[in-house]
Formats: structure tokens, sequence, C-alpha cells
């Protein structure tokens, strides 16, 4: 398991909060603006960091990480660009774990193993590929373990108490839970529902758990960190990119200031400590 | 591990994960993968289970049409001056196409697993209108998702697949066809997969569909087996279908397979020709990669990034084939081989003047390989191609091509 992912959640934990993960697209809305983005936020207030790699056909996402992705893509971005740029910010930034999220095929493509290695060169912690189940990451899951990067797996509203095992198995790092059964930035977070099955997953597993999906206000962000190990945000993000239109300097301002607010909710928040049932 | 543990049998896959060699598998988002689990359960249950092979023949006899005939393109024989030319009129099936054989199976399999609702993608309009049939038929709300490019160029489908009762939303991401639609319908999926069974319409996706589409499929070559024993006495040389995603090609292939002496060939949309990037041939112009739920063959750039398909054909307008096709391409059992767009437009036309039968351009990609090898072989060499689809969805493009307003 990544040293970073699990010396900042062990911080946090000592520290007594939760974290905020904001998700921001690579290249998004180009490398350039994209890069004092990722530079910004940790001093904005972010915990980890999830780095989208763009995808033409990203089946799980919305339209706002969509057109994010195809923005990115229109700019130039590529899977080794998006190396390039955690490359960049680990020169700044040793501590905050980044964790790439997006869909294998470029992944496949680039050559898995290859791909492994030179994201831990670059300093990536962790890897999100949402269309490789379990039941087909075992290359990845290799070449991600023999350089030390955790595979990040979701679990989701379908995944029950049958399935949950097989997910559990192998992951480390943390554990992402998708809080609505649908694709990203549409229905709201019912945190009722989040909080049970945040109960539901501590019964099966030690490790952090993150709740992404539906989170869009620092609110929504404060009540995850009540019962979750870290709160994720992203189509809200990506979104302020999108109402910057063309300005750059807009895009970096309206993003960061909202993982600022956001991070105040997360802070604000005050763990409850979350007994296993 | 069926197709290892069989070298002999081209007819064994997939494995039990799902993999046809290396292509194939499972690769969705994981809100999915309990739903797939549980649809390739009951599929499972289903096979096994006399009353539904019975019940599906049923309808496919009384309501879809079949046995489709045998046919013996006598004209287009004598036109070609060589090989025996028949053809599978699959396009004489209700709906207009074989698309009706794979809908049927999977709407008695949705009403096994108690789903309520109904989505599906479509390219042509074909699967589309044959999955709202079905829908109707068994009084199933239905959504097809569309590519906005394709909602243009198949007004008829749109017009006929309202009449039917289904919803159709025009998809506007990406490159606005078929593979933006599919996209659109697993994001449905994704968000209502409780009460929603999605209707694949070709021989790819996550297990188990390339299998169930597969199986659904081979009624085509069964029959043709069959009727061409009781025509000819014996199996055809040589068979040709086109291949978009490949379920029609994969239904004929099928069961002769394990038929060394027939050879067999796919078809693919070779758009405004290889050369210029701007085709659909995914299996001789790609490679393979992961895209929709399963490994196979895909036109992606050097980064993975999938690229656009280009075809005259809707329906073949697709950067991505059934995982079968690829394992069949990579073992060698079948040849798949390109026809350009005006090498289809050509065969639409003169399949309509020599047969008196309008071919969708899917299948006259099809015939324009059987014109390429046909007048070189044997009066006693038989060719078997599946006429997959009917033209009356094309005209309206067609004429357009060929700059007649209409």
């Amino acid at each position: 398991m990544s040293r970073r992912i699990e010396a900042r959640f062990a911080q946090l934990k000592a520290e007594g909060r939760a974290a905020l993960m904001p998700y921001v697209m690579s290249g998004d809305p180009d490398r350039e603006t994209a890069m004092r983005i990722l530079h910004g936020l940790p001093e904005a207030g972010a915990d980890l960091i999830e780095l989208g790699m763009p995808f033409t056909d990203p089946m799980a996402d919305g339209p706002s990480v969509q057109e994010a992705g195809l923005r990115a893509l229109a700019g130039g971005q590529t899977l080794a660009r998006t190396l390039e740029m955690v490359t960049e910010f680990r020169r700044g930034d040793p501590a905050t774990p980044i964790v790439l999220m997006g869909y294998f095929n470029p992944i496949f493509s680039y050559g898995v193993d290859r791909f492994a290695a030179d994201a831990a060169t670059a300093g990536v912690d962790g890897l999100i590929v949402v269309d490789l189940p379990p039941e087909e990451d075992m290359d990845l899951l290799a070449a991600a373990g023999a350089k030390d990067i955790s595979l990040i797996r979701l679990a989701t509203p379908t995944t029950d108490d049958r399935r949950l095992p097989t997910v559990l198995e192998n992951t480390s790092g943390f554990i992402y839970y998708v809080s609505v059964a649908g694709i990203t930035g549409a229905a709201s977070l019912d945190t009722e529902a989040a909080a049970k099955a945040v109960r539901r997953l501590k019964r099966h597993s030690d490790l952090p758990i993150a709740v992404g999906f539906g989170i869009k206000t620092p609110e929504q962000a404060a009540a995850v960190a009540e019962v979750a190990d870290a709160a994720v945000v992203g189509s809200a993000i990506v979104n302020r990119v999108k109402e910057a239109g063309g300005d750059r300097d807009r895009a970096v301002a309206g993003v960061l200031q909202l993982v600022r607010d956001l991070s105040a909710g997360v802070r604000s928040a005050r763990r409850e400590t979350v007994p296993a049932e | 591990m069926n197709v290892q543990n069989n070298p002999n049998s081209f007819r064994n896959g997939p494995d039990q994960r799902g993999h046809f060699g290396a292509y194939g598998g499972r690769y969705a988002a994981e809100t999915l993968m309990p739903l797939l689990l549980e649809v390739e359960k009951a599929w499972n249950d289903a096979k096994a289970d006399p009353a539904f092979q019975v019940e599906l023949d049923e309808y496919l006899k009384h309501y879809a049409g079949r046995p489709s005939p045998l046919y013996f393109a006598e004209r287009l024989t004598e036109y070609f001056g060589g090989a025996k030319i028949y053809f599978k009129r699959d396009e004489l099936n209700h709906t207009g196409s074989h698309k009706i054989n794979n809908c049927m199976g999977q709407i008695l399999l949705a009403r096994r697993m108690n789903k309520p609702r109904i989505i599906a993608e479509t390219g042509a309009g074909q699967h589309g209108v044959a999955a709202a049939t079905v829908a109707a038929r068994f009084g199933l709300p239905c959504t097809v998702y569309m590519g906005a490019v394709d909602v243009e160029r198949q007004q008829p489908n749109v017009f006929r697949m309202k009449l039917l009762g289904a919803e159709v939303i025009p998809v506007k991401s990406g490159s606005s066809t078929l593979k933006d639609a599919m996209n659109e319908a697993l994001r449905d999926w994704v968000t209502n997969v409780e009460n929603t069974f999605y209707i694949i319409g070709t021989a790819a996706g996550p297990h188990p569909y390339p299998e169930l589409v597969r199986d659904f499929q081979s009624v085509i070559g069964n029959e043709a087996k069959e009727q061409m024993m009781e025509r000819e006495g014996r199996l055809p040389d040589t068979l040709v279908a086109c291949i978009g995603g490949g379920s029609n090609a994969i239904g004929l292939f099928h069961p002769f397979l394990d038929d060394p002496e027939v050879e067999i060939y796919g078809v693919e949309a070779a758009g405004r020709g290889l050369e210029t990037g701007e085709h659909a041939a995914s299996l001789t112009g790609g490679r393979p990669g992961v895209l929709h739920g399963n490994k196979t063959y895909l036109l992606q750039d050097d980064d993975g990034q999938i690229t656009e398909a280009h075809s005259i054909s809707a329906g073949l307008d697709y950067p991505g084939i059934g995982p079968e096709h690829a394992w069949l391409k990579d073992v060698g059992r079948v040849k798949y081989v390109s026809a350009t767009d005006d090498e289809a437009l050509q065969m639409f036309q003169l399949c309509a003047r020599k047969e008196g039968i309008i071919p969708a351009l899917e299948p006259a990609h099809a015939l324009a390989h059987v014109a390429r090898i046909a007048p070189d072989l044997p009066e006693d060499h038989i060719i078997l191609m599946n006429m997959c689809g009917r033209g009356d969805k094309d005209v309206f493009a067609v004429a357009q091509a060929l700059g007649v307003e209409i």
C-alpha cells in the first residue's frame, strides 16, 4: 500500500477529522491551467487529490466529467502528460496523496507494467479504474502492487454482502463508496443511506472509507465527513472550469474557492466515532 | 476455460468468466456487476429450462416469421458467372432484419427476471425497432438511445420506434453515433439497475451478452445448415456475412465453425477506404483494447482513446466488434475482409435490379465480397450469404449518396 495514503489517513485520524478529496480532470481545460489548479489544491484544503485521466467514452460518468475529459483531450492531454503533471506536482509537494481515476483502455494501451512503473516514478499513490472490477483486474493489481501503488476498488449500493468480500479482497489504500447507483454528478446524496453503508463497510474492513458521487455543497461534504473518512467531490468542481468559459484565471480561482469552502465544511464536521455494528 | 479444454472445437467459448481466448470478459462499473452476474444466472437457468426454448421457438415461428427462406440467387449467380449464390433471407423477418431473433430471446429473459422496463441502443435503428416491437408485444415501456447523427439519417426507423410506443432519446455526446448511444444506455442502466433490462443489440458488451446474443442468433446458421442439406445435400463451401458488432455474422457462422471444409468470411465496413482512416473496420484496422464491457479489437489512437468510425451504413458504424470475432480472427478460423461505402452502394443497386431484393446497406457490404470471389470459383461451389436486413430504411440515405432528390 502507498505510504503517502497511509500516512495521510493516520495524520487525519490524529486530528480527529475526515479528509476532503477533490476530483479534478487532468489537462482540463488545458495543461497549464490544470497544473495551476493542481498546485493550488493542497493549500486550498485538499487532503488527498483524485486526478482524472480523460477518456473518450466514460460510461459511468455524467455529462460534467465527460465534458471535462473531452475538453482535456481536445487540448492534447494524454496519459503520458497526466503522469508528467504528477511528476511536476511532486517536486513541490512530497506529501499529498494523488490517486488517478479513469478507465482501463488508455492504461492497457500504454502497457500495464510500463504504466505502473511510470506512475510510481511520477509519484502516484493509488489507482481507481472504473471499468475494471475485481474479476478483471489481476494484471493491474500485480503491476501496481509491485510498485507500492494502491488499487482502490469501488463499492456501490448494489454491492451486497455476498459480493462485498470479492470487492474488498486485495484492495488497499482506502475503499471508495459510490453513494448512489448512478452516474457522477446526477442524484444528490442521501446522507442517511451513506452513513448506513459506511457502517456496513466498516464491519468488513479496517480500511478508510471515502464517499463520493452526489456531494456538491460544503454542507453535504460536512455531513459525509461526520460518518466517513473522506468526502470526494468531483462534478461540482469540474463544473467550475466549465463555468469559467475560456477564462483561465477564473477557472483556477473558481475551483480553488470551492475547494476552500468544501474544506471548511469538512473541517467543521465533528467525527462520530463510527462503531462497527 | 472451455476454449482451451477442447482445442478441437471452435464452439465451446466463452469460458466461465466470459472470455474467448484473450477477449471478452466483464469490464463493467461495479454498480452493474451484481446485475451482470444476475443476468448470467438467469441465462444459465433459461438455457437449462426446455420450456424457455419451446416458448422462444413459438414466438419466432408465429410472430417473427421463422424459419427464414433459403433462396438461390439465380440471376446474380448468372451475372457473376461462377459460384452458386444463396441468400439466407433474414431480411424477411418481422421488423425487417435478424435483430428480432435476439430481441425476442432477451425480452423473454427480461420477463423471467421480472424487470419491468426495457432499454436499448441502436445505430441504424433496426435493433431499436426490434426492441421497441417486442417491448410493445409484452407491454413493457422501452427507451431507445440513438446517436443524434443516426436519428437524422434513419428517420423512418425513428418514426417506427415512436409508433411502437418507444421513447427515442437522441444522444449528442461524443460523435453522436452508435458508440455514444451505447455509453448513454449504459449510464441509464447504471442509474436504473433495479428495474431495467438492457437489451444489447449485438454480440458485444460484458459477459454474458456476447454469448447470449450469439446463441439467440445461431438460429440463422442452424436453419441454414438444415435447409442447405435439404436443398443441395451438402454444406455450403463458403459463408459470407457483414460485420458491425457482428451479431448476424456470428449467428450464421457459429453452427459451421467446426466444419473445417466451410470457408468463412466476415466483411467489415471500409467506409471511404482503409487507407483514408475513415472506416469502421475494427479487426482489419484496429487493435485490442477495452470498451463497453469487453476486451476486443477497437479503433483507437496511440493513447487508447476511441476514434470515430465511419460507414455509410449506420448499423456498421461502430469502433468495436464482438469479442468472439476478435478471437476467431486471431485463431484464423474466420477471414475478415472489408468493403467500402462505394462498393456497398453499387451492390445495393445491383441486387435490387438483378434479384428484386433491396438489401440493407449492411448486407450490401457482404455482397461486395461475394462479388469479388464468386466469378473465379467453379460453378459447383456454393456461397451462402446472410441477407440480414432489408433496405427500406436506407432508401433516403442511398438516394442522397446518389444525388437523387426524393
